[in-house]
């Protein structure tokens, strides 16, 4: 990677797949869990760390020149607490309902360490551009993760989508899905879907280079 | 100020509602400390200790924040305390345990990123606990999250001595055996009522 | 794992340490101020709305209601600012009082639980149950919003006071599904028991606390001018 001329296009790409927050580097798992019961929840959820993402980025790449190397994570902290505090009122305004039942776990996308890790690793050493297209590849590969588990969630554990019931009344849901312990069954199983084909994509890269003298 | 007693508050962040099995809080320690019995004890009491003093300054910020009607400020005060706190519990660990301190590594500041901290002090301040309720349930959570860890890594320890499929080793094993620690701890429920 | 130490640069100033933090701290201050300004008012039109919109299901008697809080003595009376858990007397086009709604909450399975309910005067009895904000198991606990059977406990939970007007004469207690046979038990939901449970308790204690209090004042409180800006 380094060394290398890095497509600008590539900086949003990596958060989708190769780099994803959830799957790949394992981040942020608190609220993917615990939001994703429901797949609105998640994409709201998703969206709003997208949100803070992206306007953390902004602001610590306009700033990072500004900022000394030990003042680092206090000022971090500090923008990153910031947009989760307009982004909680934000959501509260707009619907009442939806803030409701995300309760207090926009308020913890303060500690989701992905916005930590994004702001340490990339936004306070690159320039505001790719920083911008990195926070919006990161966040939409977050949010389409807690889609992943929390359609998969919903479908299961309560036979809807969206609120809308997809089954007729006779389906007997696992309700356990809905349960903590589904959201670690449905992370799990994405995983290992995630890992298989990351496995199989190594193995015909390497097969590839094998056959390629 | 909650009606519930000191001790049912206490069981429920400890069992019933344990914060890492139930609320999913303190995810990244628990997979990422988890793998060893030792550092997963050590990580279990730094979080409790953090618990408690988080707890108590939330509760006076709180206090205070309500005085001045500037209830927009609790996310920045209680994230920048928990900060300050586990800066002080490095120092503190650095001095009197420096093996210890070596051996918790990058996890040790890794804990100010622990939502189960915040957590702690948000769920706090939501259901409107007093002072002393405050002290039982951050010890209760943090007994909780003590108590998960270690069963989650006395597992581990023996799953690294099987016979795990390739696929399956990591995170997706200590995802699966995450679930079946949680269901099992579903059996507590409408424990102290 | 191996981590890298930090490459050693230049100690950095005082002065660009403190400019960093109190600017950033400025901003961020500034920030947050201006969104809180800015939704305050819409955040409390929504709260009120929802508010206003469960009051008049419950109590679909009350034209207008005021709120009400409890003083030390026992007595009631207007509230000036709206309390966390506001209670409202419910007047009808006539300006009569029809009835009372109180707001309460306790711990239910997985998180508090907010409930509003509706007191009738003349029948002694809670008459309308809306469950206001709850985290319960869906497809278990959260039975308790919509469920049929659950929510006939409300047609007249009773709530009769003793003799002198101190207490509830019967707690109100949850039972097992099927198993109601007094009108002041809740027939209760099958595998949803704690949260049923908490039903009971959250409304007993809440009873407790207003039914004595309202009954006392009632008469104090049954006619209201009905002005016109309403």
């Amino acid at each position: 990677m380094l060394g290398q001329e890095v497509k600008t296009t590539d900086e949003f790409v990596k958060g989708l797949w190769r780099e994803n927050p959830v799957f790949i580097q394992v981040l942020g798992l608190c609220p993917a869990l615990a939001v994703s019961n429901t797949a609105i929840n998640a994409l709201t959820m998703g969206l709003a760390t997208t949100f803070v993402l992206l306007m953390s980025a902004i602001s610590v790449s306009s700033l990072r020149s500004f900022i000394p190397r030990e003042a680092r994570i206090v000022s971090f902290i500090c923008i990153i607490a910031s947009f989760v505090t307009v982004v909680d009122y934000l959501i509260q305004a707009i619907s009442f309902e939806l803030a409701r039942s995300l309760g207090a776990f926009i308020a913890l996308i303060v500690v989701n360490c992905l916005i930590l890790g994004r702001a340490e690793a990339f936004a306070s050493k690159n320039t505001l551009g790719r920083s911008v297209l990195d926070a919006l590849g990161m966040g939409v590969g977050f949010t389409v993760a807690l889609l992943w588990i929390g359609v998969v969630r919903e479908i299961l554990g309560s036979g809807s989508l969206f609120g809308v019931a997809l089954f007729p009344d006779t389906f007997q849901a696992w309700t356990i899905m809905v349960l903590p312990s589904g959201g670690f069954f449905a992370m799990a199983m994405w995983l290992l879907l995630v890992n298989w084909l990351n496995e199989r994509a190594a193995e015909a890269e390497k097969r590839e280079q094998e056959a390629t003298p | 100020m909650s009606d519930a007693s000191h001790w049912s508050v206490f069981l429920n962040a400890a069992l019933v509602n344990n914060f890492v099995l139930a609320y999913f809080l303190g995810l990244c320690p628990f997979f990422g400390v988890s793998a060893r019995l030792e550092t997963a004890v050590r990580m279990g009491g730094a979080v409790s200790f953090v618990m408690l003093v988080a707890s108590v300054c939330a509760y006076l910020i709180n206090l205070l924040l309500d005085a001045v009607n500037a209830p927009y400020l609790k996310i920045i005060s209680y994230i920048l305390v928990i900060a300050s706190t586990v800066q002080l519990v490095e120092m503190l660990m650095r001095k009197l345990s420096p093996t210890t301190f070596r051996a918790m590594g990058i996890y040790l500041p890794l804990i100010t990123t622990n939502c189960a901290i915040l957590g702690l002090a948000l769920f706090q301040t939501n259901r409107g606990y007093g002072f002393t309720q405050a002290i039982a349930y951050a010890l209760g959570a943090g007994i909780g999250f003590a108590l998960a860890l270690v069963l989650m890594a006395g597992v581990r320890e023996k799953l690294d001595l099987a016979n795990v499929p390739n696929l399956v080793k990591g995170t997706a094993a200590a995802l699966i055996v995450a679930g079946i620690l949680s269901m099992g701890f579903m059996g507590f429920a409408g424990l102290g009522r | 794992m191996n981590i890298p130490g930090p490459i050693q640069q230049p100690p950095t100033s005082a002065w660009s340490m403190y400019r960093a933090i109190v600017g950033i701290g400025a901003m961020c201050a500034l920030l947050i101020v201006i969104v809180y300004q800015t939704t305050a008012d819409r955040i409390r039109e929504n709260q009120e709305r929802f508010l206003a919109a469960a009051v008049s299901q419950i109590l679909p008697a009350a034209q207008t209601t005021i709120a009400v809080v409890q003083t030390e003595d026992g007595r009631l009376e207007e509230a000036v600012e709206t309390p966390a858990l506001p209670v409202f007397l419910g007047y009808n086009a006539d300006g009569e009082l029809v009835g009372a709604v109180v707001t309460a909450q306790g711990m239910g399975y997985q998180d508090n639980i907010r409930v509003l309910y509706a007191y009738s005067f003349e029948l002694d009895a809670i008459v309308g149950f809306k469950v206001l904000d709850s985290k319960e198991t869906p497809g278990l606990g959260d039975k308790i919003e919509k469920e049929p059977h659950f929510l006939a406990n409300f047609e007249a939970l009773d709530a009769t006071l003793t003799p002198d007007g101190d207490a509830l004469l019967h707690p109100i207690v949850t039972v097992k599904q099927g198993q109601k046979l007094q009108p002041w038990q809740l027939d209760g939901i099958t595998g949803a028991t704690i949260t049923s449970e908490a039903i009971g308790n959250i409304l007993n204690d809440s009873a407790n606390t207003w039914a004595p209090v309202l009954e006392k004042n009632s008469h104090a409180f049954a006619i209201r001018e009905i002005s016109e800006e309403q």
